[in-house]
This record gives structure tokens, sequence and C-alpha cells, in this order.
């Protein structure tokens, strides 16, 4: 079969990535010499490692491969590409466990002051970024970027595009985290909410996130089935929106181009009203749209059962895109935003609740005849109990966006229960299921190194998403209503820390919930980690998917 | 320049009524094409696709 004769060489690809990262190598050692602020020094240096380093895998990489590429079939089968894949799942588990802890740390914080240490770095005002970037953007995104890579090369039966290219999305979108977390250790922010990142992670992100769409459509335009299948529709949604969002928030002028400090391009209003189109939709296009395909990919497989709806999933995903975007301005209510804004924000969000619905009772339904297997697989306990999470936390969204609702719930922790009821509930074990199934997939392991481990980070982590939310409602509620309590003169009956006493106790619950959570991904991490290592390999596996030099 | 801007405002004007009618028949065309009895077929075999792959 092999060829000797066949000359070797590097692909344009190789010879140009190559090239190009050397070139940034020395530019950022410029950037890093002339520097006008330690962090952006300290950034620039890093880029200039992280470009050689590149530039020295490339060429490795080129020297240790046969001269031909991975072919795109072997036998008429796809030659699928699980390597970036296996990257992001061990990436997720990473962050996740990093994120779930700068959380509780956080959380620890509120509750004992004391743990700001009275350092800079450690302050609550830096650290909390860092958890929600670290839980939304590094372990939620890398989740997003390993299951949309399996989804859309198993549904479309076709091997991802390019050769580097799936390397260079992965690799670089955990290197834009990096310089993100960080920087904001370092103080480095722009003051947008989730959309923290400086302007030259911005526009490295915009690189990356570029070449994203690029080896996602491309695999989508070479696919072997002619449909498209419903999940590929909600990643290739969450890809286009993100970028949208991503640039339109994003604009602004550095003071210097060796200087991490920027300014926003408008002020005022329009930008908190940017800023809200923006966070909102990464809710909705992040941390919705793109789990929303990983529900309808993972629960039919996991639970072996068709889509209960392919028709309602149709609806749910159009009615979801048309509706989502308008939903911002509820983050708005009675501040300087018009008041006709604040009204459609809040009508948008109400009728959010039937695409919603709707998403919920597909992924649900789709248990119909399997229901027992609920009792037998944990991890499909996860993902259905991430469905269930995901109604509840998406009918009291609406609810919070009704104006009179919010004057209660705003700025409360009532909005913090909220957030991690879907982000613990619902993203987090939707995550978790997605994970449990991808790695024995992707290493090609027969199953999980232990269910019972599985079934305890279940119950574990539910256990601490109860308190987690529990606690923040009564918290929320109370906080509400102390401040805007008045005594019978007219006077407000409490003062500031009046309140912020009350909420001791509920404080220490929280972090005792989110510790709960995160003894839970410890289960987790020791499961993959056994799976990986000592678990059995799939006894079917074909000779033919060897490398066929 | 005053004809620009006031061929300006009646474009605006035109787009911001007729978006929501047009919205609205994409969407209803989305839901006639779901429900279209001969897509049917197509949908519930697609419905079955994560589990028939190799």
């Amino acid at each position: 079969m092999s060829q000797p004769s066949i000359s070797k060489s590097m692909t344009i690809g190789e010879s140009g990535l190559a090239v190009v990262f050397a070139v940034t190598a020395f530019l950022c050692v410029i950037a890093s010499a002339k520097a006008l602020d330690a962090p952006f020094a300290f950034h620039a240096a890093l880029s200039a490692a992280a470009s050689l380093a590149a530039v020295f895998v490339i060429v490795n990489r080129y020297l240790d491969r046969p001269a031909t590429l991975p072919p795109a079939e072997i036998n008429g089968r796809p030659n699928y590409n699980m390597g970036p894949i296996k990257f992001t799942a061990f990436m997720a588990m990473f962050w996740g466990i990093a994120g779930f802890l700068v959380g509780l740390i956080i959380a620890s914080q509120l509750a004992w002051p004391a743990l700001n240490f009275d350092l800079p770095w450690t302050s609550f005002g830096r650290l909390r970024p860092l958890h929600t970037s670290a839980v939304i953007f590094a372990f939620g995104g890398n989740v997003l970027i390993g299951t949309s890579f399996y989804v859309v090369q198993k549904s479309c039966r076709a091997r991802l595009a390019g050769d580097l290219a799936p390397w260079f999305v992965v690799v670089g979108y955990n290197f834009f985290i990096l310089i993100a977390g960080t920087g904001y250790l370092l103080g480095v922010t722009q003051s947008k909410e989730y959309a923290e990142p400086e302007w030259y992670a911005d526009l490295w992100l915009t690189i990356v996130w570029v070449a994203y769409l690029l080896v996602f459509l491309a695999t989508v335009i070479k696919r072997k089935e002619p449909h498209i299948f419903v999940a590929n529709w909600f990643y290739l949604a969450f890809i286009v929106t993100i970028a949208v969002l991503h640039l339109g928030n994003n604009p602004a002028l550095p003071v210097s181009v060796f200087g991490s400090k920027s300014y926003v391009a408008w002020g005022g209003i329009q930008d908190a009203m940017f800023q809200w189109w923006y966070g909102h939709n990464a809710v909705g296009f992040f941390l919705t749209a793109g789990f929303l395909a990983i529900m309808y990919y993972f629960i039919p497989k996991r639970a072996e059962r068709p889509i209960y709806s392919y028709r309602l999933s149709i609806i749910h995903f159009w009615a979801l895109i048309f509706l989502y975007i308008w939903a911002g301005p509820h983050h708005l209510h009675y501040t300087a935003l018009p008041d006709w804004t604040q009204t459609l924000g809040m009508t948008f969000s109400i009728m959010l609740w039937m695409p919603s619905w709707g998403g919920m009772i597909n992924g649900l339904m789709t248990l119909s005849g399997a229901w027992d297997k609920l009792r037998t697989d944990p991890v499909l306990r996860m993902l259905v109990v991430s469905v269930a999470f995901y109604g509840m936390s998406t009918f009291e969204g609406p609810m919070m966006s009704i104006k009179v609702v919010n004057s209660l719930s705003h700025y409360t922790d009532w909005t913090i229960g909220h957030v991690h009821s879907g982000a613990l509930g619902w993203v987090g074990f939707v995550s978790f299921g997605a994970l449990y199934c991808l790695v024995p997939w992707a290493w090609n392991r027969k199953g999980l190194y232990s269910l019972k481990l599985v079934n305890w980070h279940f119950w574990v982590a539910t256990l601490g998403i109860v308190l987690y939310i529990s606690a923040m409602w009564v918290s929320g509620i109370l906080q509400g209503l102390m401040w805007r309590a008045y005594t019978s003169l007219g006077f407000l009956e409490y003062s500031f820390i009046e309140t912020v006493e009350a909420m001791h106790p509920f404080y220490i619950i929280r972090a005792a919930g989110g510790g709960l959570f995160l003894i839970g991904s410890l289960i987790m991490a020791y499961n993959l980690w056994m799976t990986v290592r000592v678990g059995e390999a799939e006894v079917q596996m074909p000779v033919a998917l060897q490398p066929a030099e | 320049m005053k004809a620009i801007l006031s061929v300006h405002n009646l474009a605006s004007e035109l787009v911001t009524t007729i978006w929501t009618p047009v919205f609205v028949a994409i969407f209803l065309a989305i839901i006639a094409y779901a429900f279209w009895p001969r897509n049917k077929a197509v949908f519930d075999e697609a419905a079955h696709l994560p589990l028939r792959e190799e």
C-alpha cells in the first residue's frame, strides 16, 4: 500500500501557519519591550512564547507524520478526527474544576470577607470575572467546541474539515482563556460583564472564532448525509450569533497599541443597551442554543430513542432565534433606558416561554418508552434532570423580567440564584452528561470506569444545587423586601448593613452548596481519568481505522 | 442633501414599518414547512439520525 516514492512536503497550511506564528512571535517580543504597562508586557511575552511553541509543534508534527495526510475515509467509512475533541474534553474538565473552585472561594469571601486577604489579585472584584469566564467560556466553551466537532462529524458522516485548522481552533481558544483569566487577576478589564477581556484578547478571539465557523461550515458542506441534523442548526446559530455579539459589543479604541487600556466606542445608555443585548444573548446563544444542540444529539443517542418531535425541534429552533435577540433590555429595567424599550424587552422575554418549554418538552418526551432507563443509567438521568432545570430556569427568567417582579428581584441575590439554577442545573448537568458520553466514545472505550461514581456525582451535585438556589431565593427576596420596607413615618426601615447581616447565614449555605458541586466534579474527573487509563477498549473496533500508511 | 435625508427617512420608516409583517411571514412559512405533509418522511428519518450512524 505504501508508496515510498511520494515525496513528503509541507502543506500550505503548515508552512503558512509556521511563518505567521514566527512573525507573530517577533512582533510580540517588540510589543513586550515597548509595553506601557506590566500586564501588557506579560501578555505580549506570553504570546511570543506561545507563538514560538506553535512553530515548534507545527514543524515537529510535520516531521513525525507520514507523507500523506489522514484520509477522509477508510474502506468507505468516515475516518473521524478525535484528537481536538479529546483535547477539549480534557480542558473542559480542567477549567471546570478551576472555575467551580474560584466560585467557592468568592462565595466564601462573601460570607467571610477576610478571605480577600487584602491583596489586589485575590480581591472579589478580580476573582468574580475569573469565576464567570472560567465556568461559562472556559468550561462551557470547551464542552461546546468539543461536542460540536463530534456531533457535526457523526451527523454529517464526514471527517472534520481541515488538518491544522481544528487544532488552531481548540488551542487558540484556550490561549484566549489564558490571556483573559490572567488579565483579570492583574486588573486588566474593560468592565463589561461577560465581555471583560481587553481589545487585544478580543482581536485574537475574533480570529479563532472565524476559524471555528469555517471548520464547522466546511464540515457541514462536505457532508454525506443529505439532511442537516437539527443539532447542527443550533451549533451554527451559536457560532454565528456569538460572532455578531462579540463584534457588536466590543468596538473600542486602545489608548496605545502597546498598552492594555482601551475606551469603548460609545458611552452612556447606548453602551448599556449594547452591553445587555450582548449579555443576554450570550445567555441565549452560548448557554442555551449551544447546549440545546447537545440535548438534541446526546439524549436520543443515550436513551436510544428518536427525537420525540422533529417538527417541534424546527419550530423550537426558529422561535428561539426570532425572539431571543430582543430580550436584553430586561436587564435595564428602571434605568435611563427608554420605557418602551424596557417594555419591549419584557414582552419578548415572556414570549420566550413558548420556545423554551417547547424545547424542554421535546427533550423530556424523547424518553418516551425508555423512562425505565432513568433508574439504571445515571448519565441519562443527569441529562434529563438538566432539561428539567432548563424548564425551571426558563420559567423563572421570564417571570423575573416582568417589571413589577423585577422591582423586587433586581440587584438582589435572587438573580444570582436564578443564574445558578440555569448554570449549575442546566448547563452544568447537560455538559457533565455529554462528557460522560463523549469520553468513552472519543477514546474508544466500552463504557465508563464506574457508573456508581456517576451516581455519586449526580446526587452530591444535585444536593449542592438545591442548597445553592434555595439559599439564594430566600436571601434575595429577604434582601429585596428589606430594601423597600418603610416605617410608619416614611423612613427606610433598614440600613444597608442590616440587610448584609441578614444574608450572612444564606451565604454560608450557598458556599456549602458550591462546595458539594465542586466535590461532584472531582469525582467526575477521577472517573473520566480512570475511564481513559484503565477502561476496556471497544472490541469491534475495525482494523481499518488504523492509519492507512 | 435635504433630498438624500428625506429619502433616508422614507427608507428607514419603510424598513421599521414592514419588518414586523416580513418576520411574521417568514416565521409562518417556517411553520408551514415544518407541518407540510410531504416533509413528514424526511423529518421522521432525521429524528432517528443519531441512532443510525457507524
